[in-house]
């Protein structure tokens, strides 16, 4: 097969494996903002908790999976815990008054993180029952971890949607969504309810948190920065809509590492190369905020959001 | 040969008309006010009045329909240019600015009439060009001594009176009040339908009520919309005495109260 | 009699207190507490400008420290390349800011609540990775200043103590500034704006050519802030312009007292003082904790956002909202 069009599918791959990552986070984000309408900048808090947790558990247990597990767990448990003591006191405060508590929250998480674990950041391994790479066409190798990254999150994505549009909890979430305190008066026990998005939402950050992990670097504030992103990806795909989290986590994905990976050389051919390397990738991250403020300006509630 | 003069009327609305989705909310309405008529608007609950006001402030864009005031077609301005042209209106639940005294909030209203805001040094609260118009309009209202006072601390109906003189203190040309009486006790209305009957001819208002006392005892003239379409309009005893009007609000309100000679 | 009111009210009197000793730091302080002085200053100053809009205009802008970075990169550009007089580069800071924050604000306040707030913090993470990207002045590793803005010898930020009374002399300047603007004809329109937006349209006002008036103005301010503090460092980097700068810049507004005079000064204060003096304070108690003390502020902004919004101000007098004088 043609060695740039190899190239060009395995970024697509790439950009599919991120994107699907991205929506892991932020379904999680789009429920609790649409339905309890909080502002939950402690998102990302959750996200590293989940990739510290595996890191611990897997060293505990020495497997992956049951790391994975546990810590997947844990991080539920978490959530329940946070969303008892703060965040349901929020919940009738305006969006500043999130933005403060949440905040405090990021803040309190990675100096907890920086305590227990300490500043240095950890590693994860990819298990060796996944490491190595799987040929998916002739010429085209990829790598098995990140294939398995790909299907657990269109599992994910299947299942939130079958969730939400079929069963009775989903349709109390989409309902709550519109009306909580229409939902109320019909006998659903709300504050149940959104301690279970909550909790749903929790444990998704971690998944892709702990899935991200063999990836990337196990750090304080690795959820900081990954956050932004997703109040991005959720803000071009209207609050509230998990359709519009996939849709925009995609094109996200893919905008990031297509432009990480052919910007550095279409920049190399006016630039020097240590402006080009520079540049390369802070281009792709503006053309992300460009796409948000595009859309914006053109939907000012998001491609799927609700017009007021 | 004398010819009976048509004069323009100063609010014309044609064929006005709103959806949300398959809900026809306003329905092909036509209705116009005289100036310095009171026209009172009426109709059962759902009939579309408060929409019908939206589309007439702009907040709210409609889909298709005119509307025309003091001879300027209005329908695509948005509601600032609206008001500088001389509408106004009240708030069926109360807007005032609850941070604000009574008379911060009059001379807000002032103050916007005279234009000048892009103004950053004089204090605006000591100028005397809007505080005294603003007292004089709260003394008007009775609302003088309560004058001090933040909006929020004040009675329901005070509440209720600052909204007028808010839509007051532009000097608007057309006033329109939508259902002012609502939630006040039966003195309160009395002062407010003795407050309306004495801008009786200086002012032209478009009443929303629901308050059958105060529509037939101020309205020179009444339209009755149901389901977004107005069925009927005319003099107050017209109204009465009509059989379509008598089965929409199926004769509760109209009915054997209001049934005199 | 007004001044026998104002001088019942305690804030009164605390600021007068912290603005006579604020004049004295350099007369009694030693050159680590000056330039620290110098810091909450040049931040009071950029807590101001976001207060005007976020406390008086009801307008969250998760972007504001934007403004810092790029008063500060427009200085240090131009340090960079030979032009050094303070003359030219504090009126550019300032006009590039004002520019910046007319184009952000032009787009941002078509939108409404969290929506305003996403997109102005993602044109500040624009800025942001612009900077980062801009490998001939440092990109992420930034810049040294090596001149400090010359005034043609009238003044000289090289000092130290002249540093600071420059700063400070601005600061009072721009609470002279704000204090006359948010009681302003203008100023009024904002705030009604704030309180109930569509009444202030229904009125006639087309708010939104106010809130960008008010939205360019700040920036430009903070933008002076932004100079100051590039002098102040003698460096520019990317991580001025950090979201969770602009997530401090917020914090200190709030912490002062939102929509009041001297708030940005509280909240400058306390945020400075907690942050530099809440770590040797725990090790007091308990040596070596201290490297957490985030552990206490983080449940202590909190603390702040359920049980005390008012902030500051609002616990040394009364609540400041809406038209004070009665």
């Amino acid at each position: 097969m043609d060695p740039q069009l190899t190239l060009f599918f395995i970024q697509g791959l790439n950009g599919l494996q991120l994107g699907l990552l991205m929506f892991l986070l932020a379904a999680g984000l789009t429920l609790t903002f649409g339905i309890m309408d909080l502002v939950n900048l402690a998102h990302g808090s959750l996200y590293m908790m989940g990739a510290y947790f595996a890191a611990t558990f897997i060293e505990l247990t020495d497997s992956f999976l049951l790391g994975a597990l546990m810590a997947l767990g844990a991080s539920l448990l978490l959530g329940i815990v946070v969303e008892t003591i703060v965040m349901r006191r929020l919940y009738r405060r305006d969006h500043l008054d999130h933005v403060l508590a949440t905040f405090g929250l990021i803040l309190f998480f990675n100096e907890l993180v920086r305590a227990v674990w300490g500043p240095a950041g950890l590693g994860i391994a990819v298990p060796p029952w996944l490491a190595h790479s799987i040929q998916l066409l002739p010429g085209m190798i990829y790598s098995t971890y990140r294939l398995a990254i790909i299907v657990v999150g269109l599992a994910v994505a299947v299942f939130l949607a079958v969730l939400v549009t079929r069963t009775r909890t989903g349709m109390w979430i989409r309902a709550g969504a519109s009306n909580r305190t229409m939902i109320g008066a019909l006998g659903v026990n709300v504050q149940l309810l959104f301690t279970l998005v909550f909790g749903i939402g929790s444990t998704l950050a971690a998944l892709a948190g702990l899935m991200a992990a063999p990836i990337v670097t196990v750090q304080i504030g690795m959820g900081d920065n990954i956050l932004i992103l997703a109040f991005v990806i959720i803000v071009i795909g209207g609050i509230g809509s998990i359709k519009g989290a996939f849709i925009a986590a995609m094109t996200v994905g893919m905008i990031d590492t297509f432009g990480r990976a052919f910007l550095p050389d279409l920049l190399k051919s006016f630039l020097s190369n240590s402006a080009a390397s520079t540049a390369a990738p802070a281009l792709s991250s503006m053309l992300i905020y460009l796409l948000m403020a595009g859309v914006l300006v053109w939907r000012p509630t998001g491609l799927f959001g609700a017009r007021s | 040969m004398v010819e009976s003069l048509q004069v323009e009327p100063l609010l014309a609305i044609d064929g006005l008309t709103k959806r949300f989705g398959g809900l026809v909310a306003t329905d092909n309405l036509s209705l116009d006010v005289r100036e310095g008529e009171i026209h009172a608007l009426i109709g059962p609950n759902g009939a579309g009045k408060t929409t019908m006001v939206a589309q007439l402030m702009g907040q709210l864009q409609s889909d298709a329909g005119r509307i025309v005031f003091a001879g300027t077609e209005i329908t695509r301005f948005p509601t600032h240019r609206r008001v500088r042209a001389g509408l106004a209106r009240s708030f069926q639940i109360t807007s005032v600015l609850r941070d604000f005294s009574a008379l911060d909030n009059v001379a807000l209203a002032v103050q916007a009439h005279q234009g000048h805001s892009f103004r950053f040094w004089q204090p605006a609260q000591k100028d005397p060009g809007l505080r005294e118009p603003a007292r004089a309009i709260l003394e008007q209202l009775g609302l003088g001594p309560r004058a001090d006072s933040i909006a929020a601390n004040l009675s329901y109906g005070e509440q209720r009176q600052l909204e007028i003189a808010m839509a007051l203190a532009g000097n608007p040309r057309l006033l329109l009040l939508d259902e002012p009486m609502a939630g006040m006790g039966p003195d309160e209305s009395a002062q407010m339908v003795s407050f309306l009957s004495r801008l009786k001819g200086q002012r032209t208002i478009l009443l929303i009520e629901h308050d059958m006392d105060a529509v037939f005892a101020l309205a020179d003239r009444i339209t009755v919309l149901v389901y977004g379409r107005a069925i009927a309009t005319g003099a107050p005893a017209e109204i009465r005495a009509n059989a379509e009007v008598r089965k929409a609000y199926l004769g509760d309100e109209l009915g054997e109260e209001h049934a005199d000679a | 009699m007004p001044s026998a009111t104002l001088l019942r009210d305690p804030r009164v009197v605390l600021t007068a207190l912290l603005l006579l000793a604020g004049l004295l730091v350099p007369l009694l302080a030693n050159n680590f507490q000056i330039s620290f002085a110098s810091r909450i200053v040049v931040w009071t100053i950029a807590a101001i400008s976001l207060n005007i809009i976020l406390g008086y205009g009801g307008m969250v802008s998760f972007g504001h420290a934007a403004y810092l970075g790029i008063g500060g990169y427009v200085m240090g550009i131009m340090a960079f390349h030979g032009v050094t007089s303070g003359f030219l580069q504090f009126p550019a800071a300032m006009l590039a800011s004002a520019l910046w924050a007319l184009a952000v604000g032009a787009l941002s306040l078509r939108t409404r609540g969290v929506y305003f707030i996403m997109i102005t913090l993602a044109f500040a993470q624009l800025i942001y990775f612009v900077a980062v990207g801009l490998e001939a002045y440092g990109g992420d590793d930034g810049l040294t200043i090596y001149h400090r803005s010359e005034f043609a010898g009238i003044l000289s930020l090289k000092d130290r103590t002249t540093f600071y009374w420059t700063c400070f002399a601005l600061m009072l300047g721009t609470f002279y500034l704000c204090h006359r603007l948010v009681d302003s004809r203008f100023g009024m329109v904002l705030r009604g704006s704030k309180s109930n937006d569509l009444r202030m349209r229904a009125l006639g006002f087309p708010t939104t050519r106010y809130r960008l008036t008010a939205f360019t103005l700040a920036g430009a301010i903070c933008g002076l802030a932004g100079v100051l503090l590039a002098n102040q460092t003698d460096f520019i980097s990317p991580a001025m312009m950090r979201w969770t700068a602009s997530g401090d810049l917020i914090v200190i507004v709030v912490l002062g007292g939102m929509g009041s005079l001297f708030g940005p000064l509280y909240g400058a204060i306390a945020f400075f003082v907690l942050e530099e003096y809440l770590k040797p304070a725990i090790d007091l108690l308990h040596p070596g904790w201290g490297n957490y003390w985030q552990i206490i502020f983080g449940p202590l902004l909190i603390v702040v956002a359920l049980y005390a919004r008012g902030g500051l101000d609002s616990l040394f007098g009364r609540s400041t909202m809406g038209a004070r004088r009665g």
